[in-house]
This record gives structure tokens, C-alpha cells and sequence, in this order.
């Protein structure tokens, strides 16, 4: 059902707003990676809506030139899932931050992996609230020294792909901002997918929690011979903590509810009030 | 004889008295009379004691009755709770085997509902047709209408067998037979034959979804919550049917959230909470007013704060949907006082949320939400619905040029908040070929691209808060009820109104001069409608089920109003007779 336009290029997904993010912030990949992946589908951008919350990253939607929400913190998931369920036709690509998804918006992640719903979701996680100037996130590491950690954090680290492994999210995969291409096919991956696709993005933030120069050592392909279908050996992947695996985990095609309901929709016949209301005559 | 009864039902939840009673009421319906019922729900899942009561009219009922006429009792406590509800020289009917009843003001007829059950009939669940059968034998509708309504409660039932059906008609004839045969009728309560009439008869919530329906609501989300759970079970079962889909979020939060991804994808979406979910939707009540986005939501009232009572009856959130959200947030309230409202005010507040592309909060409650009334069929048929305004075929603004009042120049996209003269802008979904937007709740410019001047920020508001100005110029104003000389005035809202009706009718025969006026948009108010209506009475009554006084509050706030407030906050519904003393307290 993806519509497409004719020979795009990613500047035709380049909006004229310029994004307010710190210079050398990671986003500016995950973005450049966006325009790439969305010219590569040659996605029409008139179809297309980019679903953000609130956060450095979520200023999103503004930087891109197809339709966009920027709603309120933590509530991009709900707000792509009720687009997606009444316009299937469409596609729905939301995007967010560790915050956003991981903290505030967590709940939401839970129900939208178990629905399936055809949407892309991808996080740039920078493991810092950076918006708010340097508080600790669900995805800061033991221990962290932040403004609101100053005797270090005393919480375990989320981690965001195996707990997406473990809600049966049926596309998940890992890119990092320094890494646009790989990113970028990544995206186009997730959006090709029919189903709840995870896409976790790691991009630094230069300001408050420089990551650059650890992820640029951890940060290791996928092996070439995992198997995409094998959840156990993902899970596997998702705990290692000496190196950060980049590509595609896991993938499994099933059923989407919202697929489901618009073939549920599909017998309907018009609605007639006259008709209706003889049920209560 | 008397054409009205007011007949309560206790009982015991579970054992046949709010399915009794709705057969009544159904029954009553078919055969041509009014209905109005009111019914208290048990705390327990199972079981508890509740009771059912049915008012009986051959003219319009406007409330539930300030007593009961006829009490049947189907254990001990139901008489304990209710006796006290029964009018001086009423009925009471009750088992002898159950309990013997104390001397009091009323005729009591005591009937073996058990035995004839359990002996006779040989199947105790069939007790509450015995009740039904002694029913119609004392005081109407006649067996064949409560047959008619039994059976078509059967041909839908699984549960149905023909010697369930059987056994039911046999305790029906069971019943009458004992009531002819062994009593001796000494009460004035007979309902005589009527003329039939074209009604239909449902809930609160039923007309809310036929309204949701026809006002093209083609997306729900919603999370349960008693008592709005049966508007999205209805929709969950209804909306496929007519090519919408559904969704049952994690939380009222997702709920409202998902409503909005919908609008902005242009389908007309809704969602139905109560007191506790509203409370959570509130981020989002902010966004849907920043944004521009159309969302209808329902809030079932019960009574609060916190969980509350969440089966009682309550008019507590007015002040609540009036501010809800940080900010200065333009929303609109909509409060429907009847079944028929539900129906046709669904529609205005669909429209409502399309013109003004703003949330549209319907404040109903939970004694309207169960309340079963006869509608006129008329009531339900087809309404022009609104459709948003948008952007020029040629690319320009939406808006005539009159009422455009300046736009920026572009590199691209549109001026979807536009200022006009209407605060009203061009709005486009994706998919239609429409130039595209972002839509946000950081402060923007008119091409929705953010922006903290403080100019625009002024502009932005002035421009917002302009609609409703429109909308307060192009929405239907109250009609006064009454006498045009009054001297008291009574100001209500929401359910209400029927019973305030029923108290002004009744203060006038004993020749008080009292009017009512009962606003059903309450954001933007009708200013001028209020205004000469306070100023034609010189005292103002504001009867409201809360504690607080909301409404009064916010009319002494808009005009200076010091109203007479009489308020019951004990999870019940004023009677019309609690509204008259009102009347003749101030008089």
C-alpha cells in the first residue's frame, strides 16, 4: 500500500526549518539517515507522517517535508497508533528519544509491540535527558554522575533491544548515528516491514553525555551469519555490554491489527440512523 | 384511577429484578405509555442489592417520580432500604415467606412469588416473571405486551430454550391468576389502554453511540471504566460495521492520544471516560486546543473525587472540564439533560469539534448514562454534519479573503493557522494531495512552525480564543421554560432539566411565578441569553448535584450572580418535589 513519487532525492524530504540541535549532536545522522532511507523507498511524502513527543530529537517532524505530530512527552506511540488504525493507507513513522520512549512513554511501547501495528518507531537514544540540560535517563549506566545524580545513579540500565525482544516486537534493529548509511538502510528496513518495527538508534549528545569516542569502539556489526529468526541468539546479542551490536535482530512477519481491522471493515455497508435505531423500537 | 404509576423494584442484583424491571419498562413502551427509569447498581460483581424503578405515564415523564407508588420487595433489605421511599398510602408487595412487614401508611399485597417460582412453576429462576405477572395483573401493561417483550428478549438470547420460554409464560399466567383469584385490588393505580405511539426506548449511552454513528465518528479509542465502558463496548462491536475501527488503549492517556493521531488523519474520532480517565487525559486535552485538532470526549460523571462512588450519580466535573489543562486552553462543553440529547447533541458537539477544531468535552453522568427513556422516533433522523475548512483548490488559504487577516509568505507548506477574522483556519490531512503541516503543541506560526515571539504568542491566543467568540455568534441559544413574568429563576445544567421542568410546572399550578433556563453548551456560554435571564427574576436558583455549586460558582464569576445554590451530593439525582421546596423556601 506504500505510495511512491517518482526519482526523489533526500533533499526533497529536507523541510526549511532549521533544526535547533547542538552542533555534533548524533540527530543530525539519524536525520541525514531519514531523508536517505525515505528517498531510497521513494516514499510520497504526502503520505507519510513522522509522529514525534517532546525532546531534543523529538523537534523531528519540523526538519522534514512530509506531514508531522509533534505532540506532548512520552505520547508519540499512542498518537502513530490511532493514525495508523484509522488511516492504514498511510504511512506512520514515529520517532523519540530514550526519555520519551523509554521513561515517560514506556507503558505506551509494551501495548504498541503486542498490537503489531504497522509502525516504525525509532529512538535516538543519547542515554541523557538533554532538553532539560543533563538529567539521567532510563538508559544512562550504573553509577552515571548527572546534575540529578550527583552521587551517581543508583538504577539498572534499560535495556531497550532485548526488552523490545522480549514484548515479541516483530522487527527489531540497531543503528548508530554515526553510521547514516547503515542507518538509513536500517529505516528503510523497518518502514518495508509489515508490522511494529524498533529501530533503536544510538546518537550521542555532544553536550551532555559524550558518547562518541565509547560507541565508536563498542559499536560491532551484527555477525553475518545470525539469523534473523532466531529470538534466543538475538537475546543473546541484545545483553552483551562490552560491544553494542548494530543491524537487524530479530524479524517476523504476522499478523497486523490493523490490517486485521481493516479487513474487518471491509464488509461494512453505509450507516443509516432509520435502520439503527429499530434495534430499540 | 390514576394513568401514571411509579413502580421500584428491590431486589437482590443477579436474581431477575433490573431484567424484570427493564421487561416492564419495554413492555410499558411497546404498549404506548411514557417511560422514564432510574436504577442503583450494587457494589459487588455478583449479587448485592439494587433496585430497579420504572415511571409509567400516558404523558411525557420529565423525571423519575419523587416516590415510589408501588414497592415490591424481593427480600428483607430491599424493604429495609427502599420502604421509605414509598408514597403515603402506596403499594407494597412482598412474600410472606420472605419477612412480615411492619403497620405503616400503605396497602400491602402479599404474594407467594416463591412458592408460586419454586412450587408451581417447578424453576425458582422464573421469580421474576411471577413479579412481572403480578405486575400486569394489578396495575397494566397487559401479559401480551411483557409476552411480546419476552419473547424478542429470547429469540436474541443463547441461554433460550423453549421450556425456559415455556416455564416463563406459565409463571406470567401463574401470577395473574393469584392476583385475580385471591386479592382484592384497593389501590387507584391502573394504567388503561393508550393510544400507540412511534418511540423507540434506550440508555443515555445507547443514544450516544447512535449519535457518534451518525455524526460519521468512524475511530473510538477508549480504556474501561464504569460507567462510560458500554459506550466503547458499543462502538467496539458497532464501528467495523460501518467501515471504522476501534482501539482499546493501555490508558486514558494512549486513548485520548490515539484520538488525536485519528483527527489529524482527518477521520472524525471520539472517546468515552469517566471522572478518573479524565483526569488523565488532561496533557492531552491541551495539545487537541494547541494543535487545532477536532476531538469529542465523554465524561460519564460519577460521583468523585478519586474513584469515588464509581456507580452513583454526579454533576462534579463542570469546573474540572472547564480548566482542565495548564495553560489558557480553549475547549467547548457540551452537557445533553435527556436521552434525546444524547442522540442529537453527540451531533452538535461532532460539529462542534470540526468547525472549531478544538476538543469538545460532553459532560454526561451516570444517572443519564442507565437512565431508559421512550424517544419519539422522530428524534432520531439523519443531520447535516460540518465539515473542517480547508485550504483553497488553487493552493490558497481556505479562508475568503474577508476573513483573512494577513498571512505570512511561505517557502513551502501552508498557512495552516492562518489568523482570520473567525480564528477558524484552513486544516488538510495527508493522502489527499493537500500540502502537508506539522502539527504541534510547541507555540508556532502560521505555518505551524514553532515560534516564541512574544507577538505571535499573543497573536496565536487571541487567535484560538477567537473561536469560540464564533462559535458563541453561530451556536443555538437556550430556551427559557415557563412563566414569562417569573420572579424566581432556576438555572441547571445537564441531567437535570426534566426534573427542574417538572418542579416549575408543579410550582405554577400553586401559582409561584418561575421560570427555568438550562444552557447545554456550557463553553462558550450564551452571555446575553444568561444575562437578560438573570436580569428578568429577581432570584436565581442553581440547583446542582455537587458539592460545591460549579455552575454557580461560574455564573457568579461571568455575571456577578448571587444565586440561591441548592445542592444534594449523596450519588442520587434530585427529585422534581426537593426542586419545589427549593421554590417555595425562597418564595
Amino acid at each position: 500500500m506504500t505510495q511512491t513519487i517518482s526519482n526523489p532525492t533526500p533533499k526533497d524530504y529536507k523541510s526549511e526549518v532549521k533544526p535547533t540541535w547542538c552542533p555534533g549532536c548524533g540527530d543530525f545522522g539519524v536525520l541525514n539517515a531519514a531523508y536517505r532511507g525515505l528517498a531510497s523507498m521513494k516514499l510520497d511524502p504526502d503520505r507519510t507522517v513522522v509522529v514525534s513527543g517532546i525532546g531534543c530529537s523529538s523537534r523531528f517532524p519540523h526538519f522534514m517535508k512530509t506531514f508531522g505530530f509533534h505532540s506532548v512527552h512520552g505520547r508519540a506511540l499512542p498518537v502513530a497508533q490511532g493514525l495508523k488504525m484509522a488511516r492504514p493507507d498511510l504511512t506512520v513513522f514515529a520517532v523519540g528519544g530514550d526519555g520519551d520512549m523509554f521513561s515517560i512513554g514506556a507503558g505506551h511501547l509494551i501495548h504498541a509491540a503486542l498490537r503489531n501495528i504497522d509502525i516504525t518507531v525509532l529512538v535516538m537514544d543519547n542515554e541523557i535527558y538533554g532538553l532539560t540540560k543533563g538529567q539521567t535517563s532510563p538508559t544512562s549506566p550504573y553509577g552515571h554522575v548527572t546534575k540529578s545524580t550527583p552521587y551517581g545513579l543508583m538504577a539498572s540500565q534499560f535495556n531497550p533491544i532485548a526488552t523490545a525482544l522480549s514484548l515479541n516486537v516483530s522487527f527489531v534493529a540497531r543503528g548508530y548515528s554515526a553510521k547514516p548509511k547503515e542507518l538509513a538502510a536500517l529505516i528503510e528496513q523497518g518502514i518495508q516491514h509489515k508490522g511494529f518495527s524498533f529501530i533503536h538508534a544510538l546518537s550521542p549528545c555532544p553536550t551532555f553525555h559524550h558518547t562518541f569516542d565509547a560507541w565508536d569502539t563498542s559499536v560491532t556489526p551484527i555477525p553475518a551469519d545470525h539469523n534473523v529468526r532466531d529470538k534466543a541468539q538475538a537475546v543473546l546479542l541484545a545483553m552483551e555490554t562490552e560491544r553494542q551490536f548494530v543491524g537487524v535482530f530479530f524479524r517476523e512477519e504476522r499478523e497486523t491489527m490493523d490490517q486485521a481491522a481493516y479487513q474487518l471493515a471491509q464488509q461494512a455497508k453505509p450507516f443509516a440512523i432509520e435502520h439503527y435505531i429499530k434495534r430499540y423500537a | 384511577m390514576v394513568n401514571e404509576v411509579t413502580i421500584r423494584i428491590g431486589g437482590e442484583s443477579g436474581e431477575g429484578t433490573v431484567s424484570g424491571g427493564d421487561i416492564l419498562a419495554l413492555a410499558a413502551a411497546r404498549w404506548g405509555y411514557h417511560v422514564y427509569t432510574f436504577r442503583t447498581f450494587p457494589a459487588e460483581i455478583l449479587g448485592g442489592p439494587c433496585m430497579f424503578q420504572v415511571r409509567i405515564s400516558n404523558q411525557p415523564v420529565k423525571s423519575m417520580g419523587d416516590y415510589a407508588d408501588v414497592l415490591i420487595c424481593l427480600n428483607k433489605e430491599a424493604y429495609d432500604r427502599n420502604i421509605s421511599e414509598l408514597r403515603h398510602g402506596g403499594v407494597l408487595i412482598y412474600d410472606p415467606s420472605d419477612f412480615t412487614p411492619e403497620a405503616g401508611d400503605y396497602i400491602a399485597y402479599a404474594i407467594p412469588f416463591n412458592w408460586i417460582a419454586r412450587k408451581e412453576i417447578q424453576l425458582f429462576q422464573t421469580k421474576n416473571m411471577v413479579m412481572l405477572g403480578a405486575i400486569s395483573g394489578l396495575f397494566g401493561p397487559p401479559q401480551e405486551s411483557i409476552l411480546q417483550v419476552v419473547h424478542s428478549k429470547f429469540s436474541k438470547s443463547r441461554k433460550a430454550n423453549a421450556t425456559l420460554l415455556e416455564k416463563n409464560v406459565l409463571a406470567l399466567e401463574a401470577a395473574k391468576k393469584f392476583v385475580n383469584e385471591k386479592l382484592s385490588k384497593r389501590d387507584p393505580y391502573l394504567l388503561g389502554p393508550v393510544e400507540k405511539a412511534e418511540r423507540v426506548v434506550l440508555n443515555g449511552n445507547q443514544a450516544i453511540v447512535a449519535g457518534a454513528l451518525m455524526a460519521k465518528c468512524r475511530f473510538f479509542a477508549g480504556y474501561p471504566i464504569t460507567p462510560a465502558s458500554d459506550i466503547m463496548e458499543t462502538m467496539a462491536k458497532e464501528l467495523p460495521l460501518v467501515g471504522g475501527t476501534f482501539l482499546q488503549a493501555e490508558d486514558e492517556i494512549a486513548a485520548l492520544a490515539a484520538v488525536l493521531g485519528a483527527s489529524f488523519g482527518g477521520v472524525r474520532a471520539m472517546t468515552a471516560t469517566s471522572g478518573p480517565g479524565f483526569s488523565l487525559m488532561t496533557e492531552l486535552i491541551g495539545l487537541s486546543s494547541m494543535a487545532e485538532l477536532p476531538a469529542v470526549i465523554i465524561d460519564a460523571q460519577r460521583a468523585g473525587p478519586s474513584t469515588g462512588m464509581p456507580t452513583k450519580m454526579e454533576q462534579s466535573d463542570l469546573s474540572f472540564a472547564l480548566y482542565a489543562s495548564h495553560g489558557d486552553t480553549p475547549r467547548m462543553i457540551v452537557a445533553p439533560a435527556s436521552v434525546a440529547d444524547c442522540y442529537t447533541l453527540m451531533i452538535t458537539a461532532f460539529n462542534m469539534a470540526e468547525r472549531y477544531q478544538m476538543p469538545v468535552l460532553f459532560l454526561t453522568d451516570q444517572a443519564l448514562t442507565a437512565r431508559v427513556e421512550s424517544v419519539e422516533s422522530s428524534v432520531f433522523v439523519p443531520a447535516e454534519l460540518q465539515e473542517r475548512v480547508r485550504p483553497g483548490a488553487d493552493g490558497s488559504n481556505g479562508a475568503s479573503e474577508k476573513e483573512l487577516m494577513s498571512v505570512a509568505s511561505a517557502a513551502h507548506g501552508y498557512a495552516r493557522y492562518a489568523y482570520t477574522s473567525t480564528g477558524i483556519s484552513p486544516m488538510t490531512a495527508p493522502g489527499f494531495g493537500a500540502p502537508s503541516y506539522v502539527a504541534t503543541g510547541l507555540e508556532h506560526d502560521e505555518f505551524g512552525h514553532p515560534d516564541y515571539e512574544p507577538e505571535d504568542h499573543t497573536a496565536m491566543m487571541h487567535k484560538r480564543f477567537r473561536k469560540l467568540d464564533t462559535a458563541a455568534e453561530e451556536l443555538p441559544t437556550p430556551q427559557r421554560y415557563g412563566d414569562e413574568q417569573a420572579t424566581i429563576g432556576i438555572i441547571g445544567w445537564g441531567s437535570t432539566e426534566g426534573t427542574i421542568q417538572e418542579a416549575v410546572d408543579r410550582a405554577r399550578a400553586k401559582g409561584y411565578k418561575v421560570a427555568s433556563l438550562h444552557p447545554k453548551i456550557l463553553s462558550p456560554l450564551p452571555d446575553r441569553t444568561i444575562r437578560d435571564f438573570i436580569g428578568s427574576v429577581q432570584k436565581v436558583i442553581v440547583p446542582e448535584c455537587n458539592y460545591s455549586g460549579q455552575l454557580a460558582n461560574l455564573l457568579g464569576a461571568k455575571y456577578g450572580l448571587q444565586a440561591i445554590r441548592v445542592n444534594k451530593f449523596g450519588g442520587i439525582p434530585f427529585t422534581a418535589g426537593e426542586i419545589l421546596r427549593a421554590i417555595e423556601e425562597v418564595s
